[in-house]
């Protein structure tokens, strides 16, 4: 066995046991990228160097009895975290030479327990995207299949994990991106509780709906993770004062006496009948299991795209307001006027699905628009808040799909944006309602493409959707590893 | 149509975007297309309903009132495209 496939776990163990070094585990991940990143197209920036450095000192802390509990572990960051001294484009050519002063909160919390920080992964633009193929920079491609799409928004996070280049990556989910690429590439991945985790140098998109969440090779290796990067941070005002629990307490083979929801709109017309079979297969083992099977409506579902593509543009249109050229990132230095150097900046800055945005939510807070627009959105995100509050009286977790069809090919649908906001049909809601999702792989298509099994709980219950997606690993044992190179 | 090709260069103004006529023709397209969409949550009665900016509203976030490190001038002014190691130069406005 390759280094490089351990799980987090297994190589802390190893690690502990005085098996291998972090220096070895490190160079075997980018040995990997060596061999497989010019086909999966993960990584914008690699710090080889920089990781083999952390590596040695991680290996030199644990022999002084020293380490965190990520010590040595190699892990990949999503590009729109901020990384001290190492640039965090966010996917744009706006912010192609941002090398920032300080590192996001979580980028913090992976080094303060010594992980090893290989580089920064591949996105759709600012997060805006199912597919990362408005990445500026590199596209990733599906680990599984040639020619399709990893997923997005945080598609490289995904790939990277998938094919073996990092041990674990942090990603961000504003409707649905760290879930969708999570089930399009057969790894574990979690969006949690809004609060949870600080946003503290996460690249604003969306702020009522953006969430930094872990994607790994397992669910044992979420729960180390969620362990490393959640707790309140004075920095984010938005991120909540609660008792953190120990997340591996959660990782137990037993949903007895749990009340299993099924939402019957997320099984509607249009799910892809492999994509239906893997979720019901997987809802069945819980029935056996011991868990109760409850049928539960969630009638607002179909209105949440609809609510979702009006408060996300609405936020990033203000959110992203500061790329001005004053302050970092791009400018054009030929402007004689501010207009002009505004104007020239932004529109020579920002790619077309990001302008579309910008245009959306600029117009949805317009004067005269901002009751039928902005408003009404905000009121249906009331009723799809409701929707989650009853459900919960009746189950203790739901399970669904998490994409209504597994990966497509890149370039389908690219002229058609409304076509890729539908895919996202199943994921926003959970975003619009702030509770924790999560995404675990349930098996494959015909054609050999993951699909992942949603499970989604109360808020600041992530407690619940490991206990559940540790139950069904178990018992499900999806291969996690595609052959590549 | 929800939306004209001089109401999104209007918006585009608004949002400091300038869009060639190509882009133009596409985005009003596109986003006539989005916004006949999102008209389906008139389907839905919201009369006297709250609005929910965030789902978990934290109130008052206050900290201890401690001075912390900040970021020094110079590492602030860094990553700006043009300054004078003092202040953010911009084009004259006056």
């Amino acid at each position: 066995m390759n280094l490089y496939e351990l799980t987090v776990a297994e190589a802390m163990s190893r690690l502990a046991a005085g098996d291998i070094t972090s220096e070895a585990l490190t160079r075997s991940c980018l040995d990997r990228i060596d061999q497989v990143d010019g086909e999966v197209g993960a990584f914008i920036t690699l710090d080889s160097e920089g990781a083999l450095e952390q590596a040695r000192n991680a290996d030199v802390e644990r022999k002084q009895g020293r380490g965190g509990a990520l010590s040595g572990i190699p892990v990949a960051i999503k590009d729109l975290l901020c990384t001290k001294d190492m640039r965090t484009t966010c996917g744009s050519q706006m912010l192609a030479d941002f090398i920032p002063p300080y590192d996001a909160t979580v980028v913090e919390k992976i080094r303060e327990q010594g992980g090893v920080i290989l580089g920064k992964v591949s996105m759709d633009e600012f997060a805006m995207g199912s597919t990362s193929e408005s990445c500026a920079f590199v596209v990733p491609q599906n680990p599984w299949k040639k020619g399709y799409v990893a997923g997005g928004s945080s598609g490289g996070s995904a790939a990277a994990v998938s094919a073996g280049e990092c041990l674990a990556s942090l990603g961000s989910d504003t409707g649905g991106s760290i879930r969708q690429p999570a089930s399009l590439c057969g790894v574990v991945g979690m969006k949690p509780t809004y609060g949870r985790v600080s946003r503290y140098g996460l690249v604003a998109f969306a702020s009522s709906l953006d969430q930094v969440g872990p994607l790994c090779r397992d669910v044992t290796d979420c729960a180390i993770l969620m362990n490393a990067i959640s707790g309140h941070d004075q920095r984010d005002s938005t991120s909540v004062k609660t008792e953190v629990p120990d997340f591996s307490s959660f990782l137990v083979e037993d949903v007895r006496g749990m009340r299993i929801g099924v939402p019957r709109e997320y099984f509607s017309a249009g799910l892809h009948p492999q994509v239906e079979k893997v979720v019901r297969s997987g809802i069945d083992l819980l029935r056996r299991a011991g868990a109760e099977v409850v049928d539960v409506a969630l009638p607002h579902t179909e209105y949440c795209v609809a609510a979702y593509y009006l408060i996300a543009p609405a936020e990033a249109s203000s959110n992203l307001a500061r790329y001005d050229g004053v302050n970092f990132g791009r400018r054009d230095l030929q402007a004689d006027s501010l207009m002009s150097m505004y104007k020239d900046s932004r529109s020579a800055g920002f790619g077309a699905e990001v302008k579309r945005r910008i245009l959306i939510g600029t117009y949805a807070l317009s004067s005269g628009y901002y009751d039928a627009y902005y408003k009404k959105a905000s009121q249906v995100r009331t009723m799809i808040l409701r929707d989650f509050q009853a459900a919960f009286e009746s189950c203790d977790v739901l399970v669904s799909p998490v994409t209504p069809t597994p990966a497509w090919r890149l370039g389908e649908n690219s002229d058609n944006p409304l076509a890729v906001y539908l895919s996202d049909i199943l994921t926003i809601s959970a975003n619009l309602a702030g509770i924790p999702g999560m995404s675990v792989p349930g098996g494959f298509s015909n054609d050999g493409l993951p699909i992942g099994i949603q499970i989604q709980a109360r808020h600041f219950d992530e407690g619940a959707l490991l206990r559940v997606a540790y139950t069904l690993e178990k018992m499900l044992g999806v291969s996690r590893m595609p052959f590549l190179g | 149509m929800k939306i004209s090709r001089a109401e999104v260069e209007h918006v585009a103004h608004l949002a400091r975007l300038h869009l060639s006529d190509g882009e133009l023709a596409i985005m009003t397209e596109q986003l006539d297309f989005i916004l006949g969409y999102v008209e389906k949550l008139q389907e839905l009665d919201t009369e006297g309903l709250p609005s929910t900016t965030h789902a978990i509203s934290v109130c008052n976030a206050f900290r201890e009132d401690r001075v912390l490190p900040s970021l020094p001038q110079k590492v602030a002014l860094s990553c700006s495209p043009r300054h004078n190691e003092e202040m953010f130069q911009v084009p004259r406005i006056i």
